[in-house]
């Protein structure tokens, strides 16, 4: 008997977004024979009946009072090791985060078996998983199998449309303590300064990149993007020249954006880039280049010099509202 | 202070799109023309802070260690000009197309062979398969504790503070040593070689390890032994439908690119 186990995370109290997309991919897996959908979350058991909500069967609520001082991996890994092994769980399913990103491969190192990352698809094969994830700088994609019993895979945040609230649902809860011991201790947590709309939950995202020649011409990206209630990214080789702080990075090693609306400005479409925003809903792309692979992928194009584009579009952009 | 950092070579992530080829039936990647592979861009930054820390306690050796090809020599190489001490590269064919798991695995067997050291730093993933994994398996089969994606470190004593990257901020948290810590970007950026060091490196000695010299089981390696089997390799497919917004002069492009914008409900 097959069983699919989610791991799932709280932000800010509540069950995150990421976590609702994990039981949406889980749940369309058990419709395909991969078994019940459980929920294991760190906290208290207020949150289960969202977790059901979102597309769990049964939720199991791992609580201890030495998650006041933080969640680590070291913590957690005996517990969940355990609801793996008594639910028999096959499919373990966690978001690439700063936390799932480490807890499913220590989970996989522990169990012997492996941990596809920040996977795209998942399909099941006669009861067996299938991954397809991106590698070689979003270049390539891998499709991948498990050796073992247990497959574990970490699915890339905002894939995966959660499933619409059912409040009709409901399971059973399973309160267990947390049992771990602590050997890295988190002393402190800051969030990333960012002024005016958070990257990831802007409709409206405008990036520079290399092209751009210059530093300064951020300022103008910012005033299109706040003109338009939306938020300024950049690309990797834009951070790296310290032109624009790296938590606004989006790409491989950065954000993932899927805005309604990305203006990509003097951004080529290296995959470093791609990797972080070819979810955007419309592209734009003001750039120099008609065959560049920025152009290529987006919806409108303005092939010129953004430096005469971008004043002219936001006079324009004001003249229409 | 002695300090073990794991480097890897990886074909060149600015190797240009249309340069970038797959050989389907072999799921492996063809080595594009005149562009010769380099040191994972995130290894550097692991080399510059093991240099950092050795040179703040004022002893100490610094190994470092490939799994690769006879050409991942090169990687190890470029670490030693920076200011590291010792190499040594790991290859056997049974090594080849393995997976990260199975990399860790003989990763730490190494490590063992040569002596846990006070720490042990890497990238925080490799550029190549990007998965981040290995630094979570060493730390494991080594039974000590492991920070990942660190932007800064520091040691006072025995124990190390380290700034952790996370999604939205960052996180600052204690460890006791011995440990492993995955490097980021945001490390800063990594000293670079000058041509003297290069000289002295390229004669410094690089001892070769295989299977049999590490002692590893054969169950261990191989790529039949992989525990994410490889089922395909493929680049993926760009259908353009892009619509190139035309005027007379580049403010007319963009009065009309903001008409289609606003046409289209974008705006």
């Amino acid at each position: 008997m097959s069983a699919i186990l989610v791991v799932g995370e709280l932000n800010e109290g509540v069950v995150a977004s990421h976590t609702f997309e994990l039981l949406a991919a889980a749940r369309t897996l058990s419709d395909a024979g991969g078994g019940d959908v459980h929920a294991l979350v760190a906290g208290d058991s207020t949150i289960s009946q969202s977790l059901f909500e979102g597309g769990a069967d049964a939720v199991h609520i791992a609580t201890n009072e030495i998650l006041k001082s933080g969640l680590t991996v070291d913590v957690f890994l005996p517990t969940a090791i355990n609801v793996i092994e008594s639910m028999g769980a096959d499919i373990v399913l966690l978001a690439q985060t700063a936390f799932g990103r480490d807890f499913g491969p220590a989970l996989a190192f522990k169990l012997n078996v492996g941990s596809a990352m920040e996977c795209t698809g998942l399909t099941l094969d006669n009861g067996r998983l299938q991954a397809t994830r991106s590698c070689y700088g979003g270049s390539a994609r891998a499709e991948v199998t498990w050796s073992g019993p247990i497959q574990i895979a970490t699915l890339k945040p905002k894939t995966w449309d959660a499933l619409v609230t059912d409040t009709s649902r409901s399971g059973t809860v399973n309160e267990i303590d947390i049992a771990g011991e602590a050997r890295v201790k988190i002393i402190s947590t800051k969030k990333a300064e960012a002024t005016g709309v958070r990257l990831e939950d802007a409709e409206v995202v405008v990036s520079g990149g290399r092209g751009l020649g210059d530093p300064e011409a951020f300022g103008a990206l910012e005033e299109l993007g706040s003109l338009l209630n939306g938020a300024t990214g950049a690309s990797r080789a834009a951070c790296d020249l310290g032109w624009y702080p790296p938590s606004q990075q989006v790409g491989l090693t950065g954000k993932t954006v899927t805005p309604n609306l990305y203006i990509a400005v003097a951004i080529s479409g290296a995959s470093q880039h791609m990797a972080g925003m070819s979810g955007s809903k419309n592209i734009v792309a003001i750039n120099k280049d008609a065959d560049s692979n920025m152009v290529q992928s987006s919806r409108f194009a303005v092939i010129e010099d953004y430096k005469k584009v971008i004043p002219a579009l936001i006079e324009e952009i004001k003249s229409l509202d | 202070m002695n300090i073990i950092v794991c480097v890897k070579q990886v074909p060149d992530p600015e190797t240009p799109a249309s340069q970038f080829a797959v050989d389907e039936a072999t799921k492996r990647v063809i080595p594009a023309q005149g562009i010769a592979p380099v040191v994972n861009p995130y290894d550097p930054q692991a080399t510059e802070a093991a240099l950092r820390i050795r040179d703040a306690a004022g002893e100490g050796t610094i190994t470092v260690i490939s799994l690769g090809p006879e050409s991942a020599r090169d990687a190890i190489k470029h670490a030693l000009a920076m200011g590291a001490d010792e190499g040594i590269l790991l290859n056997d064919p049974s090594f080849e197309e393995i997976d990260n798991f199975q990399t860790a695995a003989i990763l730490a067997e190494t490590i063992k062979k040569v002596g846990i050291p006070n720490l042990v730093l890497m990238g925080r993933a490799a550029a190549d398969w990007d998965m981040g994994v290995v630094p979570i398996g060493v730390a494991q089969f080594l039974d000590i504790p492991c920070v990942t994606v660190a932007k800064a470190m520091e040691l006072n004593d025995s124990t190390l503070t380290v700034e952790r990257v996370l999604d939205d901020g960052f996180e600052t948290v204690e460890t006791s040593l011995p440990a492993v810590v995955s490097i980021s970007n945001e490390f800063g950026e990594p000293r670079y070689p000058q041509l003297r060091q290069i000289m002295l490196a390229a004669k410094k000695n690089v001892d070769v390890w295989n299977k049999e010299s590490l002692g590893i089981a054969s169950e261990i390696v191989g790529s039949e032994n992989r525990l994410l089997p490889l089922k395909a390799l493929y680049v993926p497919k760009v259908e353009s439908n892009v619509e190139i917004v035309e005027g007379d002069s580049p403010e007319e492009k963009a009065r009309n690119l903001a008409l289609k914008l606003r046409e289209a409900k974008l705006i």
